[in-house]
């Protein structure tokens, strides 16, 4: 039995370049809904590895309670203070606590294509002690008490007008860019940086939107529910604590969902119009191939390795067009760096990121299409009376 | 000679759309073993549902179809095409070889469905090409070859599993006078000299001149009493 699959399958395979033409509606077909799967795919990814790649376990960000955002959340000037001296907090060398109240605001930013959102953070000097993977990889750091900012490196490259020295406009008063910084391509390196007191005067905000804190050694998760407990044993806190890293995990979840369901719809819509394709080009490949069929049948061929090899050769054309698909996919979008709306509205520059698993995802895609549209074709080349079919070929 | 073929009561029905047309009316028939029959008639008489009975390609609505001692009127669809395999080789009027297929990989498709080891095909294929004339042609596909040269390698395509009967459906149609002279010396000689069972069906009075017997079929009947000389 074997044999004969391998024989009529490997005669169907070499008669494909006789139907070029309708066999590469198959290949183009579903080479556009793996392109298209992989690149939405490959968007949601790149975002998520971003956000995900964004904050550390052995910090804590204090918001107050119940928001999901930094912008959205605000502690008064009263309760900072009192937030830093908690039990679980790590202290520097000079006694003070590792913690850092930021500030982070939504600033407009000119653009070619129009204004962007661009958030602008305000750190304390223990926020940038605290975060070992920022950098400053031209010009220098702000100083204290001068408008001055830095930026981050995805933010430079994505908005225009962001070069050293460069000045920005931001309710009213005058910023100037002194510097770009590097985070490790983290979310961070989307934003503007700059002194956490002349941000709060600049803006009139007293307090802050966070309380970015490290966490005390040995082990940060212990030190995290001691300072969870200090937290909810105080009722003058209205305050959640998580570390920064789920905060970051948390925000690239609703888009990446946002983009899940809508690579669910547009994929699906596609596929449907794929299989229909490759149902097309397979019932054609079958009656052109008709002739052939019945003389094989005649012959005492049975009706599998006719059944099989109508299916090898649209799954053959299926794996082709993923692969071309996935290929297409990986040239355009693989390292593309674009910002997004993300969740605050303001603008988070990330890269697409094709993966060897999104590959995959798109060759499974395709292997469905084409068993699909080679299944009924398959059936019907069996199903045929082989003295009809005969007098027909 | 026993019968090798035996046709009793056949009836064949075809059904279009609503409409039921009777092609083949209580037909009965015996073919002994080695005998060279063909069968001629009008066209739309029924010549090709008749083949096609014998060669296990299709059922008769009513009657009973034996041949090689197998009552094929019995058989499903599956078991008929390993009988097919085992006992019958086709020749058709326009070849059917597998274009993507040199001859002699057209000769061997019958012998892929056998127990033959790939030495053994080889040498089987490589006797059958022999006995049609055409071991220089072993490699060439078929579009590099005559109609002639196809259909003798279609003819080793009938033969190289050895078949008890060849049924060949106009195998001459498709050929001028001269080629188609040589392919029924072919098949005269394949009945004599190997015994083989043939039955073609045939326009053409001069190939019917070449089998031992002719039956002529009109509307769906075998007309009595005409028998070719031998
Ligand atoms: N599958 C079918 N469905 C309906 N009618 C059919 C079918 N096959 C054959 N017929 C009809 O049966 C009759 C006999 O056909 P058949 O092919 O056996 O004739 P034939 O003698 O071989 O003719 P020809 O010499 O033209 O080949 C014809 O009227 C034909 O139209
Ligand atoms: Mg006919």
């Amino acid at each position: 039995m074997l044999r004969q699959i391998l024989a009529v399958s490997s005669m169907s395979l070499r008669s494909i370049p006789q139907r070029l033409g309708t066999s590469l509606v198959i290949v183009v077909g579903i080479g556009g809904v793996v392109a298209v799967l992989v690149a939405l795919l490959s968007m949601s990814k790149g975002f998520e590895y971003t956000l995900k790649g964004t904050g550390s376990d052995a910090r804590a960000l204090l918001l107050s309670a119940g928001v999901t955002a930094e912008l959205s959340s605000y502690i008064g000037p009263d309760s900072v203070p009192l937030l830093r001296e908690l039990p679980g907090v790590r202290r520097g060398a000079d006694g003070k606590p590792l913690a850092s109240a930021e500030i982070v605001v939504i600033t407009e930013l000119r653009r070619h294509g129009g204004d962007v959102n661009v958030a602008l953070r305000g750190v304390e000097p223990a926020g940038i002690a605290m975060r070992p993977e920022v950098r400053i990889v031209e010009g220098r750091l702000f100083r204290p008490g001068l408008q001055e900012v830095i930026a981050g490196r995805s933010a430079r490259q994505q908005f225009s007008g962001l070069q050293l020295g460069a000045r920005l406009q931001f309710r009213g008063s005058q910023w100037t860019v002194v510097g770009i910084f590097d985070s490790g391509g983290d979310a961070h390196e989307s934003e503007l940086w700059t002194d956490a007191d002349t941000a709060r005067s600049a803006f009139g905000r007293p307090g802050a939107s966070g309380v970015l804190a490290e966490l005390a050694p040995p082990d940060p998760a212990t030190a995290l529910q001691t300072l969870k407990n200090a937290v909810t044993a105080d009722p003058r806190f209205q305050v959640d604590v998580q570390t920064e890293r789920h905060y970051f995990t948390a925000q690239s979840q609703g888009f990446t969902e946002q983009i899940t369901l809508l690579t669910a719809v547009v994929t699906a819509i596609m596929a449907f119009g794929a299989v229909f394709g490759a149902l097309n080009t397979m019932y054609s490949a079958v009656s052109a191939r008709q002739s052939e069929i019945a003389t094989l049948r005649a012959i005492g061929f049975s009706g599998l390795p006719v059944m099989v090899s109508v299916l090898a050769e649209s799954i053959a054309l299926a794996l082709a067009g993923g692969a071309a698909g996935g290929a297409l996919a990986y040239l355009l979008f693989d390292g593309m760096s674009v910002s997004t709306l993300g969740q605050n509205f303001t603008q988070v520059a990330f890269s697409f990121a094709v993966t060897p698993g999104l590959l995959l995802r798109g060759m499974a895609w395709a292997l469905a299409i084409g068993l699909i549209g080679g299944f009924f074709p398959a059936l019907r080349a069996v199903r045929l009376p082989v003295a009809d079919a005969l007098r027909a070929g | 000679m026993p019968a090798i073929v035996s046709l009793r009561d056949v009836v064949k029905t075809y059904t279009r759309g609503k409409q039921k047309v009777e092609v083949l009316h209580h037909l009965s028939l015996e073919i002994p073993q080695g005998d060279f029959v063909a069968l001629m008639g009008p066209s739309g008489s029924g010549k090709t549902t008749l083949l096609n009975l014998i060669g296990g390609l299709d059922r008769p609505t009513q009657g009973e179809v034996t041949v090689a001692g197998e009552r094929l009127d019995r058989l499903g669809s599956g078991q008929l095409a390993k009988w097919r395999a085992r006992h019958v080789g086709f020749v058709f009027q326009f070849y059917n070889l597998m274009p993507m297929l040199s001859a002699e990989r057209n000769v061997e498709l019958p012998l892929l469905l056998t127990h033959l080891n790939k030495a053994q095909r080889r040498q089987n294929v490589a006797a059958a090409l022999a006995v049609v004339g055409l071991s220089d042609r072993a490699k060439h596909k078929p579009a590099e070859l005559s109609g002639g040269q196809a259909q003798r390698v279609a003819i080793a395509r009938a033969l190289v599993a050895d078949p008890t009967l060849l049924v060949c459906d106009e195998p001459t149609g498709d050929l001028d006078r001269a080629t188609a002279d040589d392919i029924l010396h072919l098949l005269q000689a394949l009945n004599r000299t190997h015994g083989k069972t043939i039955v073609m069906v045939t326009h053409d009075q001069k190939a019917a001149d070449f089998a031992s017997h002719v039956l002529h079929l009109d509307k769906g009947q075998l007309v009595e009493g005409q028998t070719a000389a031998a």
